[in-house]
């Protein structure tokens, strides 16, 4: 692969300036699907850092590659997903630094759960429906404490319900006597029962209604600040990335396009896509306008686009939008944080920027 | 009707209502499933009626009520001020040629074995006879360009899995839209797509409102969408409707306590100190729903009134009701307040810290001796 030498060289430096202290560093990693000769390429030379204590939302349609990326740098990613190249940095507590793709398995046994926890999509699913809930999360402790005594882990068991606010009684019930609310509640408490140091959490909130996802939200928040892990907060509704998450990097068609504060972002989005994608949610309170959102549909990955993959539905494209891909850069707007990303032609500075893309306050 | 809510303009009858609506699932001798209860409903032509709830509160079960595919426990509908209680094969039929549903998941909805030609030429021959030759095709493609899948020729001939989500949802609205109906029935019609193509949809359902004076019935969880699409908001909670109105004065003034919960809870970039904290509680079961105001257990208002006697719909201004006790002139009444603020900060988490011990040898010993320092006493030394 080339693209893991520019990578090395280039990612870097954007990551260095973005992130000070990153806790999971990726760098051009990249994803195949299938393994015959004509593989879908679902991700392509992504980089991505994330600091320590930080909240970092990963937002895009489905099918844009989100969970994929979650997947491959913790190696969960199941066949016919192939990575094909990339490295994917391990900060410990203590400064040990290890590439999670270049782990033994033993080694990657010890390190899942411990470093990096996964909250999957659809807690309802990812309970084993025929044992109590209360032992699935101690047969967890008891694979990487072995040990410990049983009632020990049943404490601390004890105490990771109550932490997320589930009475501790209900260590007893199988999954199918909690509602959805709960069994969200306890997959949380599970990721975070060996306090690892980074949480994915994988559209955590999508099947349960505001009142409950507000409740989650506010509870991974809390936790967050008391715990001191980082989370990495995958989810199609940008308007509640804007309230939970530090930073948020957009992704379309298997590619990073932006990337900046959150606030940021929402406010003066840079790119076309984002820009559309933001306008795609009505919103609840303010003036009401009429909106279109994105017009067509995202391409097919097994036979991409030349150029920009995003030309096609663009706005703004421009005539080398169909022929160069654009790179991931700094924006061409005077004045916007060094921490913001941005990978549009419009933005390589030979014409001015649109002025919907340009606010700058 | 009491307390019904003729919100929209007098001047159109109502095409589809519903009275006092009710469906109670026996649960196999646990107890009977309060469903829906006591719902009221008017569907006027070219307006949307927006239906509002949590997962579980009772909206899907009211759309198969509506589109008669199972039959209600109680309650009258009536299509054009007649009974329309459907006793015969013959009887649904012609209903659903006036009434039709659109589900949720146009990836389950269209049979993935036939191409868009045949599953729409179906819907056609079933509701204008046998159509044939250059008459078929002229009402197929009239039928895909009222949905905006333009040229039509280009979709005729795919598959569903040929098209994308977006895509196979119009084709599902074209099938309705065979049938020639007075009222459209959206269940979710747009949480399972895209959310850059969610608004294409909603504007194509629009559009149609407003070309062929379709009354239709949008149910959703998203209460901003409701907003943006709806011209009436009925809001629902446990099976009961607790707050009607025109969508927005429901969404920019939420009088029911479970409403305002419902607004504030929604995420809102502007303001993020604009929103309501520390709200506990789910949704009751409906096997034994809780006496009185089945929103009284979250309630952070809730007095014994709210707890023993159900509330009934208060006229609260212009086509506006709310099933909530404080709106009442009862003495023993609950005083509202802002519900923002009502749940008081949630009490704060004991975080209890994992003794450390690492798995074997992983980690250099002088690691752990630094975490446990830095991640408080650790508790495991006297078990070891």
């Amino acid at each position: 692969m080339t693209s893991t030498d520019t990578a090395g060289a280039g990612a870097p430096a954007p990551a260095g300036a973005l992130v000070a202290d990153p806790v999971l560093d990726i760098r051009g990693l990249s994803v195949d699907y299938g393994f015959d000769a004509n593989p879908t390429h679902v991700l392509r030379d992504v980089s991505l850092s994330l600091g320590r204590g930080e909240v970092l939302g990963l937002a895009g349609e489905s099918g844009c590659g989100k969970s994929t990326l979650a997947y491959a740098a913790t190696r969960l990613l199941p066949p016919p997903g192939l990575i094909t190249g990339g490295e994917v940095w391990f900060t410990g507590r203590d400064g040990r630094r290890e590439d999670v793709l270049a782990m033994t398995d033993a080694r990657l046994r010890q390190s899942r759960w411990q470093d990096t926890a996964i909250v999957f999509q659809g807690a309802m699913n990812s309970l084993n429906p025929v044992f109590r809930v209360g032992r699935q999360i101690v047969d967890g402790i008891f694979a990487h404490r072995p040990k410990w005594s049983k009632a020990q882990a049943t404490e601390r068991a004890a105490e990771l319900f109550e932490m997320v606010g589930i009475a501790p009684d209900r260590l007893r019930s199988y999954p199918h006597q909690l509602s959805g609310g709960m069994r969200q509640r306890v997959m949380i408490a599970m990721a975070l029962a060996l306090e690892p140091q980074v949480l994915i959490m994988d559209e955590p909130t999508t099947a349960l209604d505001v009142v409950m996802q507000r409740q989650i939200v506010e509870q991974i928040a809390e936790l967050r600040d008391r715990l001191g892990f980082s989370v990495i907060f995958i989810t199609h509704d940008v308007s509640l990335l804007i309230e939970i998450a530090d930073r948020i990097a957009i992704m379309y068609a298997g590619e990073i396009v932006e990337q900046g504060p959150a606030q940021e972002l929402y406010r003066r989005p840079r790119h076309p896509y984002t820009k559309g994608l933001l306008s795609s949610f009505p919103p609840l309170r303010g003036p009401k306008t009429e909106l279109a959102g994105i017009p067509g549909a995202p391409p097919d990955l097994s036979n991409p686009p030349a150029g920009c993959r995003f030309a096609a539905r663009c706005p703004h494209a421009l005539g080398r939008c169909q022929a160069v891909e654009p790179e991931l850069g700094p924006t061409a707007v005077p004045g916007d944080a060094t921490a913001r990303r941005v990978a549009c032609h419009l933005h390589d500075g030979a014409q001015p920027v649109p002025l919907e893309l340009a606010l700058t306050r | 009707m009491t307390h019904p809510n003729p919100a929209a303009p007098p001047e159109t009858a109502p095409v589809l209502q519903a009275i006092q609506l009710q469906k109670h699932f026996s649960h196999r001798g646990r107890g009977v499933v309060h469903a829906v209860d006591d719902v009221d409903l008017v569907l006027r032509h070219g307006e949307v009626v927006a239906l509002v709830g949590e997962s579980g509160s009772g909206k899907s079960t009211i759309a198969r009520l509506l589109a008669q595919l199972m039959p209600a426990t109680g309650g009258e509908l009536r299509l054009h001020g007649e009974d329309a209680r459907v006793r015969s094969r013959r009887a649904f039929r012609r209903y659903v040629a006036r009434v039709q549903l659109i589900f949720q998941d146009p990836f389950g909805s269209l049979n993935p074995v036939h191409t868009v030609r045949y599953l729409l030429t179906r819907a056609v021959r079933i509701h204008h006879g046998r159509l044939r030759g250059q008459a078929l095709e002229a009402e197929l493609q009239g039928l895909l360009e009222r949905v905006h899948l333009t040229p039509p020729e280009r979709y005729l001939d795919k598959f569903p899995h040929e098209l994308s989500g977006g895509q196979r949802q119009r084709v599902a609205i074209a099938r309705a839209l065979a049938a020639d109906p007075e009222v459209l029935l959206a269940d979710e019609p747009i949480s399972m797509l895209d959310v850059s193509i969610r608004l294409g949809i909603l504007n194509l359902l629009k559009d149609l409102r407003d070309r062929l004076r379709l009354a239709i019935l949008y149910i959703t969880h998203d209460i901003a969408s409701a907003r943006y699409f709806a011209d009436r908001t009925l809001v629902m909670y446990a099976g009961r409707i607790v707050e009607t109105g025109d969508s927005e004065s429901v969404t920019q003034d939420p009088l029911h306590p479970y409403t305002q919960l419902l607004v504030r809870s929604a995420p809102n970039p502007d303001d993020l100190a604009d929103r309501a904290r520390g709200a506990r509680g789910e949704a009751p079961s409906l096997v034994n729903p809780p006496a009185g105001c089945r929103f009284n257990p979250r309630c952070p208002f809730a007095t014994e009134l709210c707890r023993t006697e159900l509330p009934p719909f208060a006229e609260v201004g212009e086509g506006r009701t709310v099933a909530c006790w404080g709106y009442s002139d009862r003495v023993d009444r609950p005083v509202l307040g802002d519900v923002g603020e009502a749940y008081g900060e949630r009490p704060t988490i004991e975080v209890p810290h994992l003794a450390e011990e690492p798995d074997e040898p992983v980690q250099p010993s002088g690691a752990a001796a630094e975490a446990s320092v830095a991640y408080g006493p650790s508790a495991e030394e006297g078990v070891r």
